[in-house]
């Protein structure tokens, strides 16, 4: 799969954000640490790994060393999602001015060594695997983003729908019309993330694949598979987040999961 | 069989295991991997009612008595279907072999159905060791692991010739059901381990086999969905589904029951409890109660009634498997008929 090349990494960009904020090279204070991690999502789930209790710890020395401690539901998740999260992590806090050095570290799961030691010699997943992997994490990337468009879109247009709007005027309808919500934020910054239009003009409803606006008979349909995907999200959070808690008992304690704000994205 | 109200519940465990994952099982040199794999699945047995979690060293290999107590003195199982797994890189004898299965299966006449598994990479002498396990087992079904590494290879889909061959010798083997795994995986694999499109061309080609997708695709449910509503001959796996949220997360789990029944639909649901992960018991009495909590967001999902769940907690199963029910088990004139494929509409149009 080809990716877009305006795909980016959130943590980076809004690392980026943080440049103005900051005065001379000193080490950064532990909250801009926190707000760049803030800014890495699991791409399964869709949610910041802070909110999710992922970041067992953060500290930062008066050198500028960061040390971040990450830590997943379940010895076996996923390496290929885990390697995401490992790499975006770095690459977030990476990016804050006054960083000098980024460690960062998953714990107790079975590839721990192949991930962070290809991340931190910035080798991609295919040679932290060698002879296992075959491909970069791009299209996966790509692919649950688009999931993740699609279970915005149900967010978005499901109160509209209840006030009875009709696939007719939905097809009409920009993202301008919609009235401002955090969901529609959140459903724009995924677009963007995907290169897809996100401005008040474009549609309300693409094809999160192709961009293509939906027309009104395709609406019921694209809505109703918005919703499964939403669905699913909902319930593989529900599951992680069960199987977490049996694997860190009193999680939020030791980690930092309780000092930001939850949802925060 | 449950009964309650009056109703009559004859109850098919499609996806249980008996498993050895004790210390005296792991391969050594692997047993970093044999410990985490079974700590990993510990993990989901807490998303079950407190007091049916086991210690872990029960977890680790729980007993024959047990699994018989569990599974139908208490579980008002009437015929439970093992499922093989076989990793045998961690546990030396196998995790989950068709030949501990069998074992029981044999001392038990007439409790188990014994399916065993293949793997289309192991070329001929794979195929001999399935026509060996139908002969010996009389196995009518097969459990396989697409996302499974084995010597450098990543994997295998449906869709490869290879596999066609297995496929078609399991026609010729009267084997009619082919579960596969679309659930939690563990592998590096850096393409999606759980993309169910190989099973979308399996199910056209062989249209005479039913494919039960286990675990419903999750954590990819709505590619499932999407793929099994244009497939008659494709099934929902219900194990994780009612064992990892019924009672944990309820309205979560009354959306993905919502979801299935709207896509796939209560004739091609079946039930599994996935034992020795959760206990049937409380999932048979939790699932003959349940119905979707009020509230607006679950209004438009499809009804079920008692037919329904009598249909997903067995009879479809029995139906896949040839299974003989009571008569008084079975549903009434007009409440339709189990894993009915030709019931099952093509959703295009909503």
């Amino acid at each position: 799969m080809t990716v877009d090349s305006t795909l980016r990494r959130d943590g980076r960009a809004a690392a980026d954000d943080l440049v103005g904020a900051l005065a001379g090279p000193a080490a950064p204070e532990r909250s801009r640490v926190l707000a760049a991690l803030e800014t890495v999502r699991d791409p399964e789930l869709d949610e910041p790994i802070t909110s999710l209790g992922f970041v067992a710890s953060c500290t930062v020395s008066g050198g500028g060393d960061v040390s971040v401690r990450l830590r997943l539901p379940t010895y076996f998740c996923a390496p290929n999602f885990a390697f995401l999260m490992v790499a975006d992590a770095y690459d977030a806090v990476s990016a804050v001015p006054g960083v000098a050095r980024a460690d960062i570290v998953l714990e107790d799961h079975f590839a721990s060594d192949a991930i962070n030691g290809g991340v931190a010699a910035r080798a991609g997943f295919v040679d932290a695997f060698a002879g296992e992997a075959e491909s970069d994490l791009d299209g996966l990337r790509v692919d649950f983003l688009r999931k993740a468009v699609m279970a915005g879109t149900h967010l978005v247009c499901r109160p509209l729908v209840a006030d009875g709007m009709t696939p007719e005027t939905l097809a009409g309808l920009s993202l301008g019309d919609v009235p401002p919500s955090p969901e529609v934020d959140r459903l724009r910054r995924r677009r963007i993330d995907l290169g897809l239009p996100a401005g008040d003009d474009a549609a309300l409803l693409i094809d999160a694949a192709t961009g293509d606006s939906v027309g009104a008979a395709a609406i019921p349909l694209h809505l109703r598979r918005a919703r499964t995907t939403h669905v699913n999200i909902d319930a593989n959070t529900s599951i992680c987040r069960g199987m977490f808690a049996h694997r860190y008992v009193g999680a939020g304690s030791g980690g930092v999961a309780d000092s930001v704000p939850a949802d925060a994205d | 069989m449950y009964e309650k109200d009056g109703e009559k519940y004859f109850i098919v465990d499609s996806h249980m295991h008996y498993w050895n994952a004790a210390p005296d099982n792991w391969v050594p040199g692997a047993e970093q991997f044999a410990k985490g794999w079974i700590e990993c699945f510990h993990a989901y047995q807490s998303l079950a009612p407190a007091e049916t979690h086991w210690p872990i060293e029960k977890f680790q290999k729980y007993s024959e008595e047990d699994l018989m107590r569990d599974v139908f003195t208490d579980g008002y199982v009437d015929v439970a279907i093992f499922q093989p797994t076989y990793l045998k890189e961690w546990y030396t004898e196998g995790f989950n072999t068709t030949e501990r299965n069998a074992a029981l299966g044999e001392k038990y006449p007439g409790k188990f159905i014994v399916n065993t598994r293949w793997d289309p990479r192991d070329g001929e002498e794979g195929l001999k060791e399935l026509r060996h396990n139908v002969e010996r087992y009389g196995s009518k079904g097969v459990k396989l692991y697409t996302a499974e590494w084995k010597d450098g290879s990543r994997g295998w889909t449906l869709k490869d010739p290879e596999a066609y061959r297995y496929l078609e010798a399991c026609q010729e083997l009267g084997i009619k059901n082919i579960h596969v795994h679309k659930g939690p995986t563990i592998w590096p694999l850096d393409k999606d381990a759980f993309d169910v499109s190989d099973v979308d061309h399996a199910a056209t080609d062989f249209p005479a086999l039913n494919f039960i997708v286990e675990h419903v695709g999750l954590p990819r449910i709505e590619d499932f969905c999407f793929m099994a509503t244009q497939e008659p001959n494709v099934y929902a796996g219900l194990s994780v589904v009612i064992g990892g949220l019924m009672h944990a997360r309820p309205r979560f789990f009354a959306k993905v029951m919502g979801e299935l029944l709207f896509w796939v639909g209560e004739d091609k649901m079946t039930f599994g409890s996935d034992y020795g992960i959760w206990e049937p018991k409380w999932q048979v009495e939790g699932f003959v109660d349940w119905d979707y909590p009020d509230g607006g967001e679950f209004s438009d999902y499809p009804r079920v009634n008692t037919a329904s769940k009598k249909k997903m907690l067995g009879l479809n199963a029995a139906r896949l498997y040839d299974i003989e029910v009571p008569a008084e088990c079975r549903l009434n004139a007009g409440e339709g008929t189990p894993a009915a494929q030709d019931d099952a509409q093509l959703v295009e149009q909503v």
